[in-house]
């Protein structure tokens, strides 16, 4: 279980994070929704080590990742999807798996995990000698959540899978991200698509301007009527 | 034709140390987008410390000594003057580069009290004078271009097929992502220094060998012109960087052939303003995206 607790986090003297309270518990899968610019992205990345906090903690089944380099944290079991999906555009396919787990030395258990991701792409797997750049945004998508299921995480955290996606990919995307899940996987989503994320999350957390505004079940958000009308389109 | 060959010979010589040192430009840059003023110094210290180490003590162990020292510097010079800049603008790191240069260059004139050192003791075998077609060389002009392909086979592979080379593809590429799939940037950094040290080692072995003395500017002009071979080539990569030290050394020795030896530089310098003006990505350059 991944718990944050009063995460402070600034840019140059501008507060991206003030202060926010956030639980992913085992085996749920939790979206994060707000507009752009409210810190979603700064969550996840403060998470994975990227971004250094001010204040705060960040605790992962109870060991404080705060200040832990972003290879310890990789190893500790958090992977991520990144914004813009970011595949090695001229590595191969395969690299680009490969690279995932980068920091594990069981053969036999990467073997094992190439096989998995090929079984929930497979056109990942027809596509293996391709370089990255040469797939479709979906592809690359797919490859970049591949890419992340091969450091075999506990949590994997996936920032805005759908952009830039046709419809039709975006629900293939959510589906396996569902399939995901249900082998077991702890999930943190980051969507723009809100509607989408609702649907799928177990529990959600709405973020506006570095704060928690709002929290609930994903059916809960899904039905309050001031979410209806920031985040969903729908209008009074 | 025949008064040329031995020109031609050599010229695929020099192409051979000019590579060795290209490849460290090329690498750096592939990496940091930073083109790394101080090695040609690097190149020069590696002369230096082969004069000193082959008078004080046996091939056997002064040979390997001269490649640890230069790889311990290339190292220390990234920690120290190039990691703490990783934020920071491209343009500092490249302020420092030049720092470095003359604060090597500095500590070289110290050292030596600004005299040209001679090398009185070169190395063995390779420094031997052999006939090759009826031209008169030394070795080391033969053993230069088949050591330096050498060399760059192992480098493309390790580049190509193991783990460390596949983090150096992915950490050029996007910093912050290989970093997200665990790899530590700081020692594929470091690494990309030491390989490029190592070479820039072994030229300065081949390339002073045959040289009557190192002085505290020796590394300046075989570092440019590598410099100019990487640009040419196309900086950034590694086959561009040998092609293109292979033809500038042969350009270079053909001009000197023709007897307008006082060209043969000119030649070098109006060939990177021309590959600037007309194809600046060079021979087999990537296109230039910066990283985000």
């Amino acid at each position: 279980m991944l718990k944050i607790q009063d995460l402070r986090v600034s840019y140059g003297g501008i507060h991206a994070l003030r202060g926010i309270d956030l639980e992913v518990p085992d085996g749920k899968i939790v979206t994060l929704i707000g507009a752009n610019g409210a810190g979603k992205s700064t969550t996840l990345r403060t998470i994975t080590g990227l971004v250094k906090a001010e204040g705060g903690s960040i605790q992962w089944n109870g060991e404080e990742l705060l200040g832990k380099s972003i290879d310890k944290i990789v190893s500790a079991g958090i992977a991520m999807s990144p914004e813009g999906r970011r595949v090695f555009a001229d590595l191969t396919v395969l690299e680009n798996l490969r690279i995932g787990a980068y920091l594990r030395r069981d053969k036999d258990g990467i073997a094992k995990d190439l096989k998995r991701v090929y079984e929930l792409f497979p056109r990942l797997e027809e596509r293996s000698w391709q370089l990255a750049g040469t797939l479709s945004g979906g592809e690359q998508q797919m490859l970049a959540v591949g890419r992340a299921l091969m450091s075999r995480p506990k949590l994997m955290m996936l920032d805005e899978p759908s952009l830039g996606l046709a419809p039709l990919v975006v629900q293939d995307i959510f589906s396996i991200i569902r399939e995901i899940n249900r082998q077991g996987m702890t999930v943190l989503l980051i969507e723009q698509n809100a509607n989408m994320a609702l649907k799928i999350a177990d529990l959600a957390y709405v973020l506006e301007t570095g704060r928690i505004t709002m929290s609930g079940t994903g059916a809960e958000l899904l039905a309050d009527e001031k979410v209806k009308e920031a985040y969903l389109g729908k209008h009074r | 034709m025949q008064e040329l060959f031995p020109y031609l010979l050599n010229g695929v010589s020099v192409g051979g140390q000019y590579a060795l040192i290209a490849i460290g430009y090329t690498l750096v840059y592939g990496i940091l987008r930073l083109i790394n003023f101080a090695h040609g110094d690097v190149f020069m210290v590696a002369g230096l410390v082969m004069v000193y180490a082959t008078t004080a003590m046996p091939m056997y162990l002064a040979l390997p000594l001269v490649i640890a020292a230069t790889v311990v510097l290339g190292f220390v010079i990234e920690r120290a003057a190039y990691k703490p800049l990783r934020t920071a603008p491209r343009m500092s790191l490249m302020i420092s580069a030049i720092g470095v240069s003359y604060l090597i260059q500095n500590l070289a004139f110290y050292i030596t009290g600004g005299v040209p050192q001679p090398v009185t003791t070169p190395i063995p075998w390779i420094s031997d004078d052999i006939l090759v077609l009826g031209a008169s060389t030394k070795r080391v002009t033969i053993v230069t271009p088949i050591l330096t392909i050498a060399l760059v086979v192992l480098l493309v592979y390790l580049i190509q097929k193991t783990k460390i080379g596949m983090a150096m593809r992915a950490a050029a590429r996007d910093f912050e992502t290989a970093q997200l799939m665990g790899v530590k940037i700081n020692s594929v950094i470091s690494m990309t220094f030491v390989i490029g040290s190592f070479l820039a080692a072994v030229g300065a072995l081949l390339y002073f060998t045959n040289y009557p003395s190192v002085a505290i500017t020796s590394g300046a002009m075989p570092g440019l012109k590598a410099f100019v071979a990487a640009v040419f080539g196309g900086i950034g990569s590694i086959p561009g960087a040998v092609v293109g030290a292979f033809v500038i050394g042969l350009c270079e020795e053909v001009i000197k052939g023709l007897g307008y030896t006082t060209f043969s530089d000119a030649f070098t310098f109006a060939l990177l303003i021309v590959v600037l003006c007309v194809k600046p990505t060079g021979l087999f350059g990537e296109k230039v995206t910066d990283k985000v």
